[in-house]
């Protein structure tokens, strides 16, 4: 006898009162999305100014490759989403007939899913390490430093069991990091590396912040997810992720001597089937307009 | 010659069947493969991280199935042999964690069980405890995710027990208890068992509701399925910790059916 034949029968719920469910549930999903409807509107799309966003520089970019068609598939670390799903509209609008398709997530899994064959044209990491894992396979070309992010503290509005750097060593502080192969996971447990008997701060620091660890979070939106409802005291995160969720989050800078600067490097990968199109995405990033975009969310300049 | 004009539907569904059979053949044989050229993944099963997340997964998923029989066996007799106010509605509810992607059920848990959740936050404040991290949380999460398929299998079989064996039980002096252990039980528990298999196995599958309500922490949070979204994501496992730890879950799984079978087919022969 099998699994579903022993089952016998299995009746469905009264229909009824399904639909009775699922009409409160849709009526309350329908007032809040007609609530919100207003705002969805993010930075650079307000429609009408579309055209005047667009820079010199990829103007001109676009009239020399008038000819620039077809999709690309752009792998970016998760603390890249907003900025990048800005830029990729402002590319598309520069260059009509191209196609950006973004697949954001922590720097380790879309390392580990290009180095299994996904079909990706564009690695953008946040970290060097993993995008030394894809160039070492031989999958990508050389890569380019195109943006800093600066890790920082983040505890949830109204918690005050963390209000310093060092508050993180306290007892009972629930501390949340992404795991140690995550680019900011990895950050984070190098800052308290760094901090660990230096001027003031106890040799055992590290050891002492890392005993509050309550999850190893496998990117960094996840981390900040979590500080965001709350449930823990503090997380490491990168200065764009505090400030785009500013309204929740107290923001605690690390002091510069322990302080790390995350590299963003970008590459092109030797599977992409739209070279031609992906080169110019990369141009676009590392251009004054693409620069500016991710300025306006808070990252750093290539230097 | 309708027997002719049957041969092209007939090469059809045949095909159909062998194309279907291969899709669900080839990942396994894909695992199996990588696995058995890669040593790695091996050496990778000896670890205490495959360790830790398999004594955690086999005694969180037991518990919460052991839960889920002691309240789930009561609710499914109830729904399945009387009739009260609300009954449906009860019974529309217990089907939601069914329909539902157990990542709606973690972001659920939190509302109401986080640390400034609707019941969460209360507890917090008098009895400093919270859910968030702990091996509560996962039980709860697999409570809530798994459950739902043995309260289905359990009412389902009580569903198809006929009301007149009971009521000639009653007649014959035998007290409700007694009935339920003697008349209904013995008819039932095939669909018993395989509400446990499923909830268990649910239980052990899950993946969403404990990343987003207990976390990720080894030995404490982190189960089968979350090891091996870590390993999957690192470099420090990498896939072949994440192929090792699947085909651990692989084994698991297959005992479970075979166990099964072996089970309800000596039943069978000896009733």
């Amino acid at each position: 006898m099998n699994l579903w034949t022993s089952l016998r029968r299995v009746p469905m719920a009264h229909s009824a009162c399904i639909g009775v469910l699922a009409l409160a549930v849709l009526g309350a999903v329908a007032v809040a999305a007609c609530g919100g409807g207003s705002n969805s509107n993010g930075p650079g799309e307000t429609p009408g100014d579309g055209s005047a966003a667009v820079s010199p520089s990829s103007a001109a970019a676009s009239s020399t490759k008038a000819a620039l068609s077809g999709s690309v598939t752009v792998f970016a670390a998760a603390s890249l989403t907003d900025a990048f799903n800005a830029i990729g509209k402002e590319f598309e609008q520069a260059n009509p007939g191209t196609k950006i398709t973004f697949s954001f997530a922590g720097s380790s899994t879309l390392a580990t899913q290009i180095t299994e064959g996904a079909p990706a044209d564009v690695f953008a990491s946040a970290d060097t390490r993993q995008m030394k894992v894809v160039t070492d396979e031989g999958n990508a070309a050389a890569p380019v430093i195109f943006a800093t992010n600066v890790p920082v503290v983040v505890a949830p509005k109204g918690d005050t069991r963390v209000q310093s750097f060092a508050d993180l060593a306290r007892p009972g502080v629930k501390l949340v990091l992404a795991a140690p192969t995550v680019p900011i996971g990895n950050y984070a447990r190098t800052i308290f590396a760094n901090a660990s008997g230096a001027n003031g701060i106890s040799a055992t620091f590290s050891a002492d912040v890392l005993k509050n660890l309550q999850s190893n979070e496998t990117n960094v939106k996840a981390v900040i997810a979590k500080i965001q409802v709350g449930e823990a005291d503090a997380g490491v995160v990168y200065t764009t992720d505090a400030a785009a969720a500013k309204g929740e989050v107290t923001t605690i800078a690390i002091p510069k001597e322990y302080n790390v600067v995350a590299e963003y490097p970008m590459a092109l990968l030797k599977t992409s089937s739209h070279l031609a199109v992906a080169e110019a995405f990369v141009q676009y990033v590392t251009s004054g307009a693409g620069q500016a975009i991710l300025k306006g969310y808070g990252f750093g300049g290539a230097g | 010659m309708a027997f002719g004009a049957d041969r092209p539907a007939f090469g059809a569904v045949a095909l159909a069947t062998f194309a279907f059979a291969l899709f669900f053949l080839l990942p396994f044989a894909g695992l199996v493969y990588r696995a058995a050229q890669n040593g790695d993944v091996w050496r990778l099963l000896s670890g205490n991280v495959v360790r830790d997340a398999l004594v955690l997964s086999l005694w969180t998923s037991t518990l919460s199935t052991l839960l889920a029989i002691t309240f789930g066996t009561a609710a499914a007799y109830l729904l399945a042999r009387s009739s009260f106010p609300g009954k449906s509605l009860v019974d529309a509810i217990i089907d939601l964690p069914i329909v539902l992607p157990p990542t709606v059920a973690g972001v659920a848990l939190l509302t109401a069980f986080g640390r400034r959740g609707l019941i969460g936050q209360p507890i917090d404040d008098w009895f400093g405890f919270t859910f968030g991290f702990s091996t509560l949380a996962v039980i709860m999460a697999q409570l809530l995710v798994a459950s739902p398929f043995y309260v289905r299998a359990a009412k389902g079989g009580f569903e198809s027990i006929d009301p007149q064996m009971t009521r000639v039980a009653y007649t014959l002096g035998a007290s409700r208890t007694r009935t339920f252990f003697q008349v209904v039980l013995p008819q039932t528990w095939p669909a018993l068992l395989a509400g446990i298999v499923l909830c268990w196995s649910r239980a052990m599958g899950e993946l969403g509701a404990t990343l987003i309500f207990a976390g990720n922490l080894q030995g404490r949070t982190q189960t089968m399925p979350l090891a091996i979204i870590q390993a999957f994501e690192g470099t420090s496992l990498g896939l072949d910790g994440a192929i090792a730890l699947s085909l651990v879950l692989l084994a698991v799984a297959l005992a479970v059916l075979v166990l099964f079978r072996v089970f309800t087919r000596h039943a069978i022969t000896m009733g």
